[in-house]
């Protein structure tokens, strides 16, 4: 079933939490909602499911006006991110208890619902704990047990809050595969939260990339990658430094200085250009346009990342060197740029909120 | 103390200064708490069971312990459903007035039980503002049972809220909205989470409300008028049997609502015992 969101508004009062938000989700697709901390993703999510009452907009399921339905008329699978599952019932009967409270008409017999527990038992991999408390399970055990309770109303989209977020990094990887082979099983129509970028790109189909109540980008991950259309999903998804320069007659002047790096497609004016580490190339400092000192050397993985202070701004700029790169703190180098990004009306650099730190 | 073995833990003291804490905590419990109650029952029995068992032959004891009863039969429930629904809404939604709430649920602990008796002296008495009323239609509020109620309702409301507000909004509402996603209605929400997650706490505030309105004395005592087989309480009986220095029978009495006390600390202690495990995880998240 299609979902359709259309100039979405939602205000806490201070500041608007949704702010025209629209989204078209295909029937089948497993779409992520990525963003920083505050950006609106959990608030979006729960208007999707009727936790929240939006001001203003339309949600529609299929041709349906999913707005003028309550919460359990929607018939959606939510799995909320710390869980919640209930405390004081077994596995078991969490599972069961979307099928138990149906009313009598549409409610199976006591004998179906067991099979069909069973069979979600077995789909997330916890046949034999059908009799433990919920504080008798491990965090990830949790996570599937909640997963089983929304997959048992056969729900009509399956919305998941940063299903992996209190995990620890081996068995979110190992989740992560395993959510995506359940829902190519199932075929759910799927909407998961996220404020990890490897783990949005990895595993969905599409990216939605929010900002402060704004979608920024809709796209495939290669879209959002490799594609980024706004400054701040360049600066969001992968590593990225920036440089301000100006723009006079499609070249960029930094300090003064023409930059190397052919036409840039932006107004004239004071703007900035945007740089992954990958592309920046250590080069004479005598003959480089842009020059400065390096003033830090990490390892990162199987490369060497180096800070470098240019201009009299003294802007960061970072580079990815490999590991026998002969430099050392404090040395002058000049920098070249293979690739880079310029937006039109770009004079600040982006503020990226509380999530990239994670 | 050079050789002393080195404390088990950071946040453990000296031997020394755990050994006097801990008597003092001993002392003070024995002194204020243990004494009086082994007094009581001491008492009780000073002319032996004949005697102590013959207390209960008198009537109008056996009216006062049927009021009692009575009494709290009707303001238990209903403090129980007060409780549930005022601790619904402090933990559950936001709305304005909610500190107000929260602080008129306290006014019982604040305010002397005698002065709450007195305000329903001055309401619904003879020379009350609603007395003329009242007793033109026939009705009779103070010195008779509906006083009594009102005054043990007062008195009691706070101790079922007291000990399901604070568990109720440490759980928070995700577990009800999960109900609530998975189709389940208001009413069901309610009955099959709200309820069970703070069935331990909900059964201890009743006990304590319970154990408080059958030993009320002030506000009762003020709205009661002390009329012997009609309208004395227990804790009233108590007081009028010891002021008729009939002490034997004023402490068997006594020991009635000291074994009520006793009981209910018991059953609490059981439950603990019991479903320890359950009850500390309704705590945990
Ligand atoms: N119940 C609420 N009352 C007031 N403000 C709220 C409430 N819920 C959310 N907000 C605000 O709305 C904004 C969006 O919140 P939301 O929870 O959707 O963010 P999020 O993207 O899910 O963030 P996170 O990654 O930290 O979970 C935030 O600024 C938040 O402070
Ligand atoms: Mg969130």
């Amino acid at each position: 079933m299609d979902l359709k969101i259309r100039d979405l508004h939602k205000d806490y009062g201070q500041f608007p939490a949704l702010n025209g938000v629209s989204l078209d989700i295909r029937s089948g697709e497993l779409i992520a909602l990525l963003g920083p901390s505050g950006s609106g993703k959990t608030t979006l999510l729960r208007a999707i499911a009727g936790l929240e009452i939006p001001e203003r907009g339309q949600i529609l399921f299929g041709d349906e006006d999913a707005l003028s339905k309550s919460v359990q008329e929607r018939n959606v699978g939510f799995v909320f991110q710390h869980y919640a599952l209930f405390r004081h019932m077994k596995v078991f009967d969490n599972i069961a208890f979307g099928l138990r409270v149906r009313g009598r008409a549409r409610r199976p017999a006591e004998a179906e619902i067991a099979k069909k527990v069973r069979e979600l038992l077995d789909l997330v991999q916890l046949s034999g704990l059908e009799a433990r408390y919920p504080a008798q399970l491990s965090g990830g055990q949790r996570q599937r047990v909640a997963l089983a309770r929304a997959l048992a109303i056969e729900p009509q989209v399956l919305l998941l809050d940063e299903p992996f977020g209190a995990l620890d990094a081996q068995v979110r990887k190992e989740l992560r595969r395993w959510l995506r082979a359940i829902h190519d099983e199932t075929g759910h129509t799927t909407v998961f939260v996220t404020h990890d970028q490897d783990e949005a790109l990895e595993l969905a189909d599409r990216v939605a990339v929010l900002n402060k109540g704004n979608i920024e980008q809709v796209g495939t991950p290669d879209d959002v990658y490799d594609r980024p259309e706004t400054p701040f999903v360049y600066a969001f998804i992968g590593d990225s430094t920036s440089l301000p320069v100006t723009i006079e007659q499609g070249r960029a002047l930094f300090e003064g200085s023409p930059l190397p790096i052919g036409a840039v497609d932006s107004p004239d004016g004071p703007s900035r250009i945007h740089i992954r580490p990958q592309d920046v190339t250590l080069a004479n400092p005598d003959d480089a346009a842009v020059h400065g000192e390096i003033i830090g050397l990490r390892r990162s993985g199987a490369h060497r990342r180096a800070d470098v202070c240019v201009g009299k701004a003294r802007s960061r700029i970072e580079a990815l060197l490999s590991p026998e790169t002969d430099v050392s703190v404090g040395e002058r180098v000049g920098l070249a740029f293979k690739g880079f990004a310029a937006y039109p009306q770009d004079p600040t650099p982006p503020k990226l909120g509380l999530a990239r730190a994670a | 103390m050079a050789d002393a073995a080195p404390p088990s833990s950071p946040t453990s003291e000296s031997p020394a200064a755990r050994l006097a804490l801990i008597a003092v905590a001993v002392i003070f419990l024995g002194f204020f708490l243990f004494l009086p109650l082994i007094a009581v029952f001491t008492e009780a029995l000073r002319n032996g069971v004949g005697a102590y068992l013959a207390a209960f032959d008198d009537p109008d004891t056996i009216s006062a312990i049927k009021l009692t009863v009575l009494v709290a039969a009707i303001a238990v429930p209903l403090n129980l459903v007060f409780g549930l629904a005022a601790s619904w809404a402090i933990a559950k939604f936001e709305f304005k007035g909610k500190s107000l709430l929260l602080t008129l649920i306290d006014l019982p602990f604040s305010v002397s039980p005698v002065v709450s008796g007195m305000c329903y002296v001055l309401l619904f008495g003879g020379q009350g503002y609603f007395g003329k009323w009242l007793q033109s239609h026939d009705l009779q509020i103070i010195f008779a049972l509906p006083g009594i109620v009102l005054a043990t309702v007062f008195v009691t409301f706070p101790f079922v809220a007291r000990e399901l507000i604070p568990l109720m909004q440490e759980q928070g509402t995700s577990e009800e909205e999960a109900a609530l996603s998975l189709g389940a209605r208001g009413f069901r929400t309610f009955w099959s989470v709200t309820l069970p997650n703070v069935r331990w706490a909900l059964l201890y505030g009743v006990l304590l409300c319970n154990a408080r309105a059958m030993g009320e004395f002030g506000a009762v005592s003020v709205v009661s008028g002390h009329l012997r087989g009609l309208t004395n309480t227990v804790p009233l009986q108590v007081e009028i049997l010891y002021n008729d220095y009939n002490f034997v029978a004023a402490f068997a009495v006594a020991s009635v609502l000291a074994g009520l006390g006793l009981v209910t600390l018991a059953i609490k202690t059981g439950l603990e015992w019991r479903y320890g495990d359950e009850i500390s995880a309704a705590h945990r998240r």
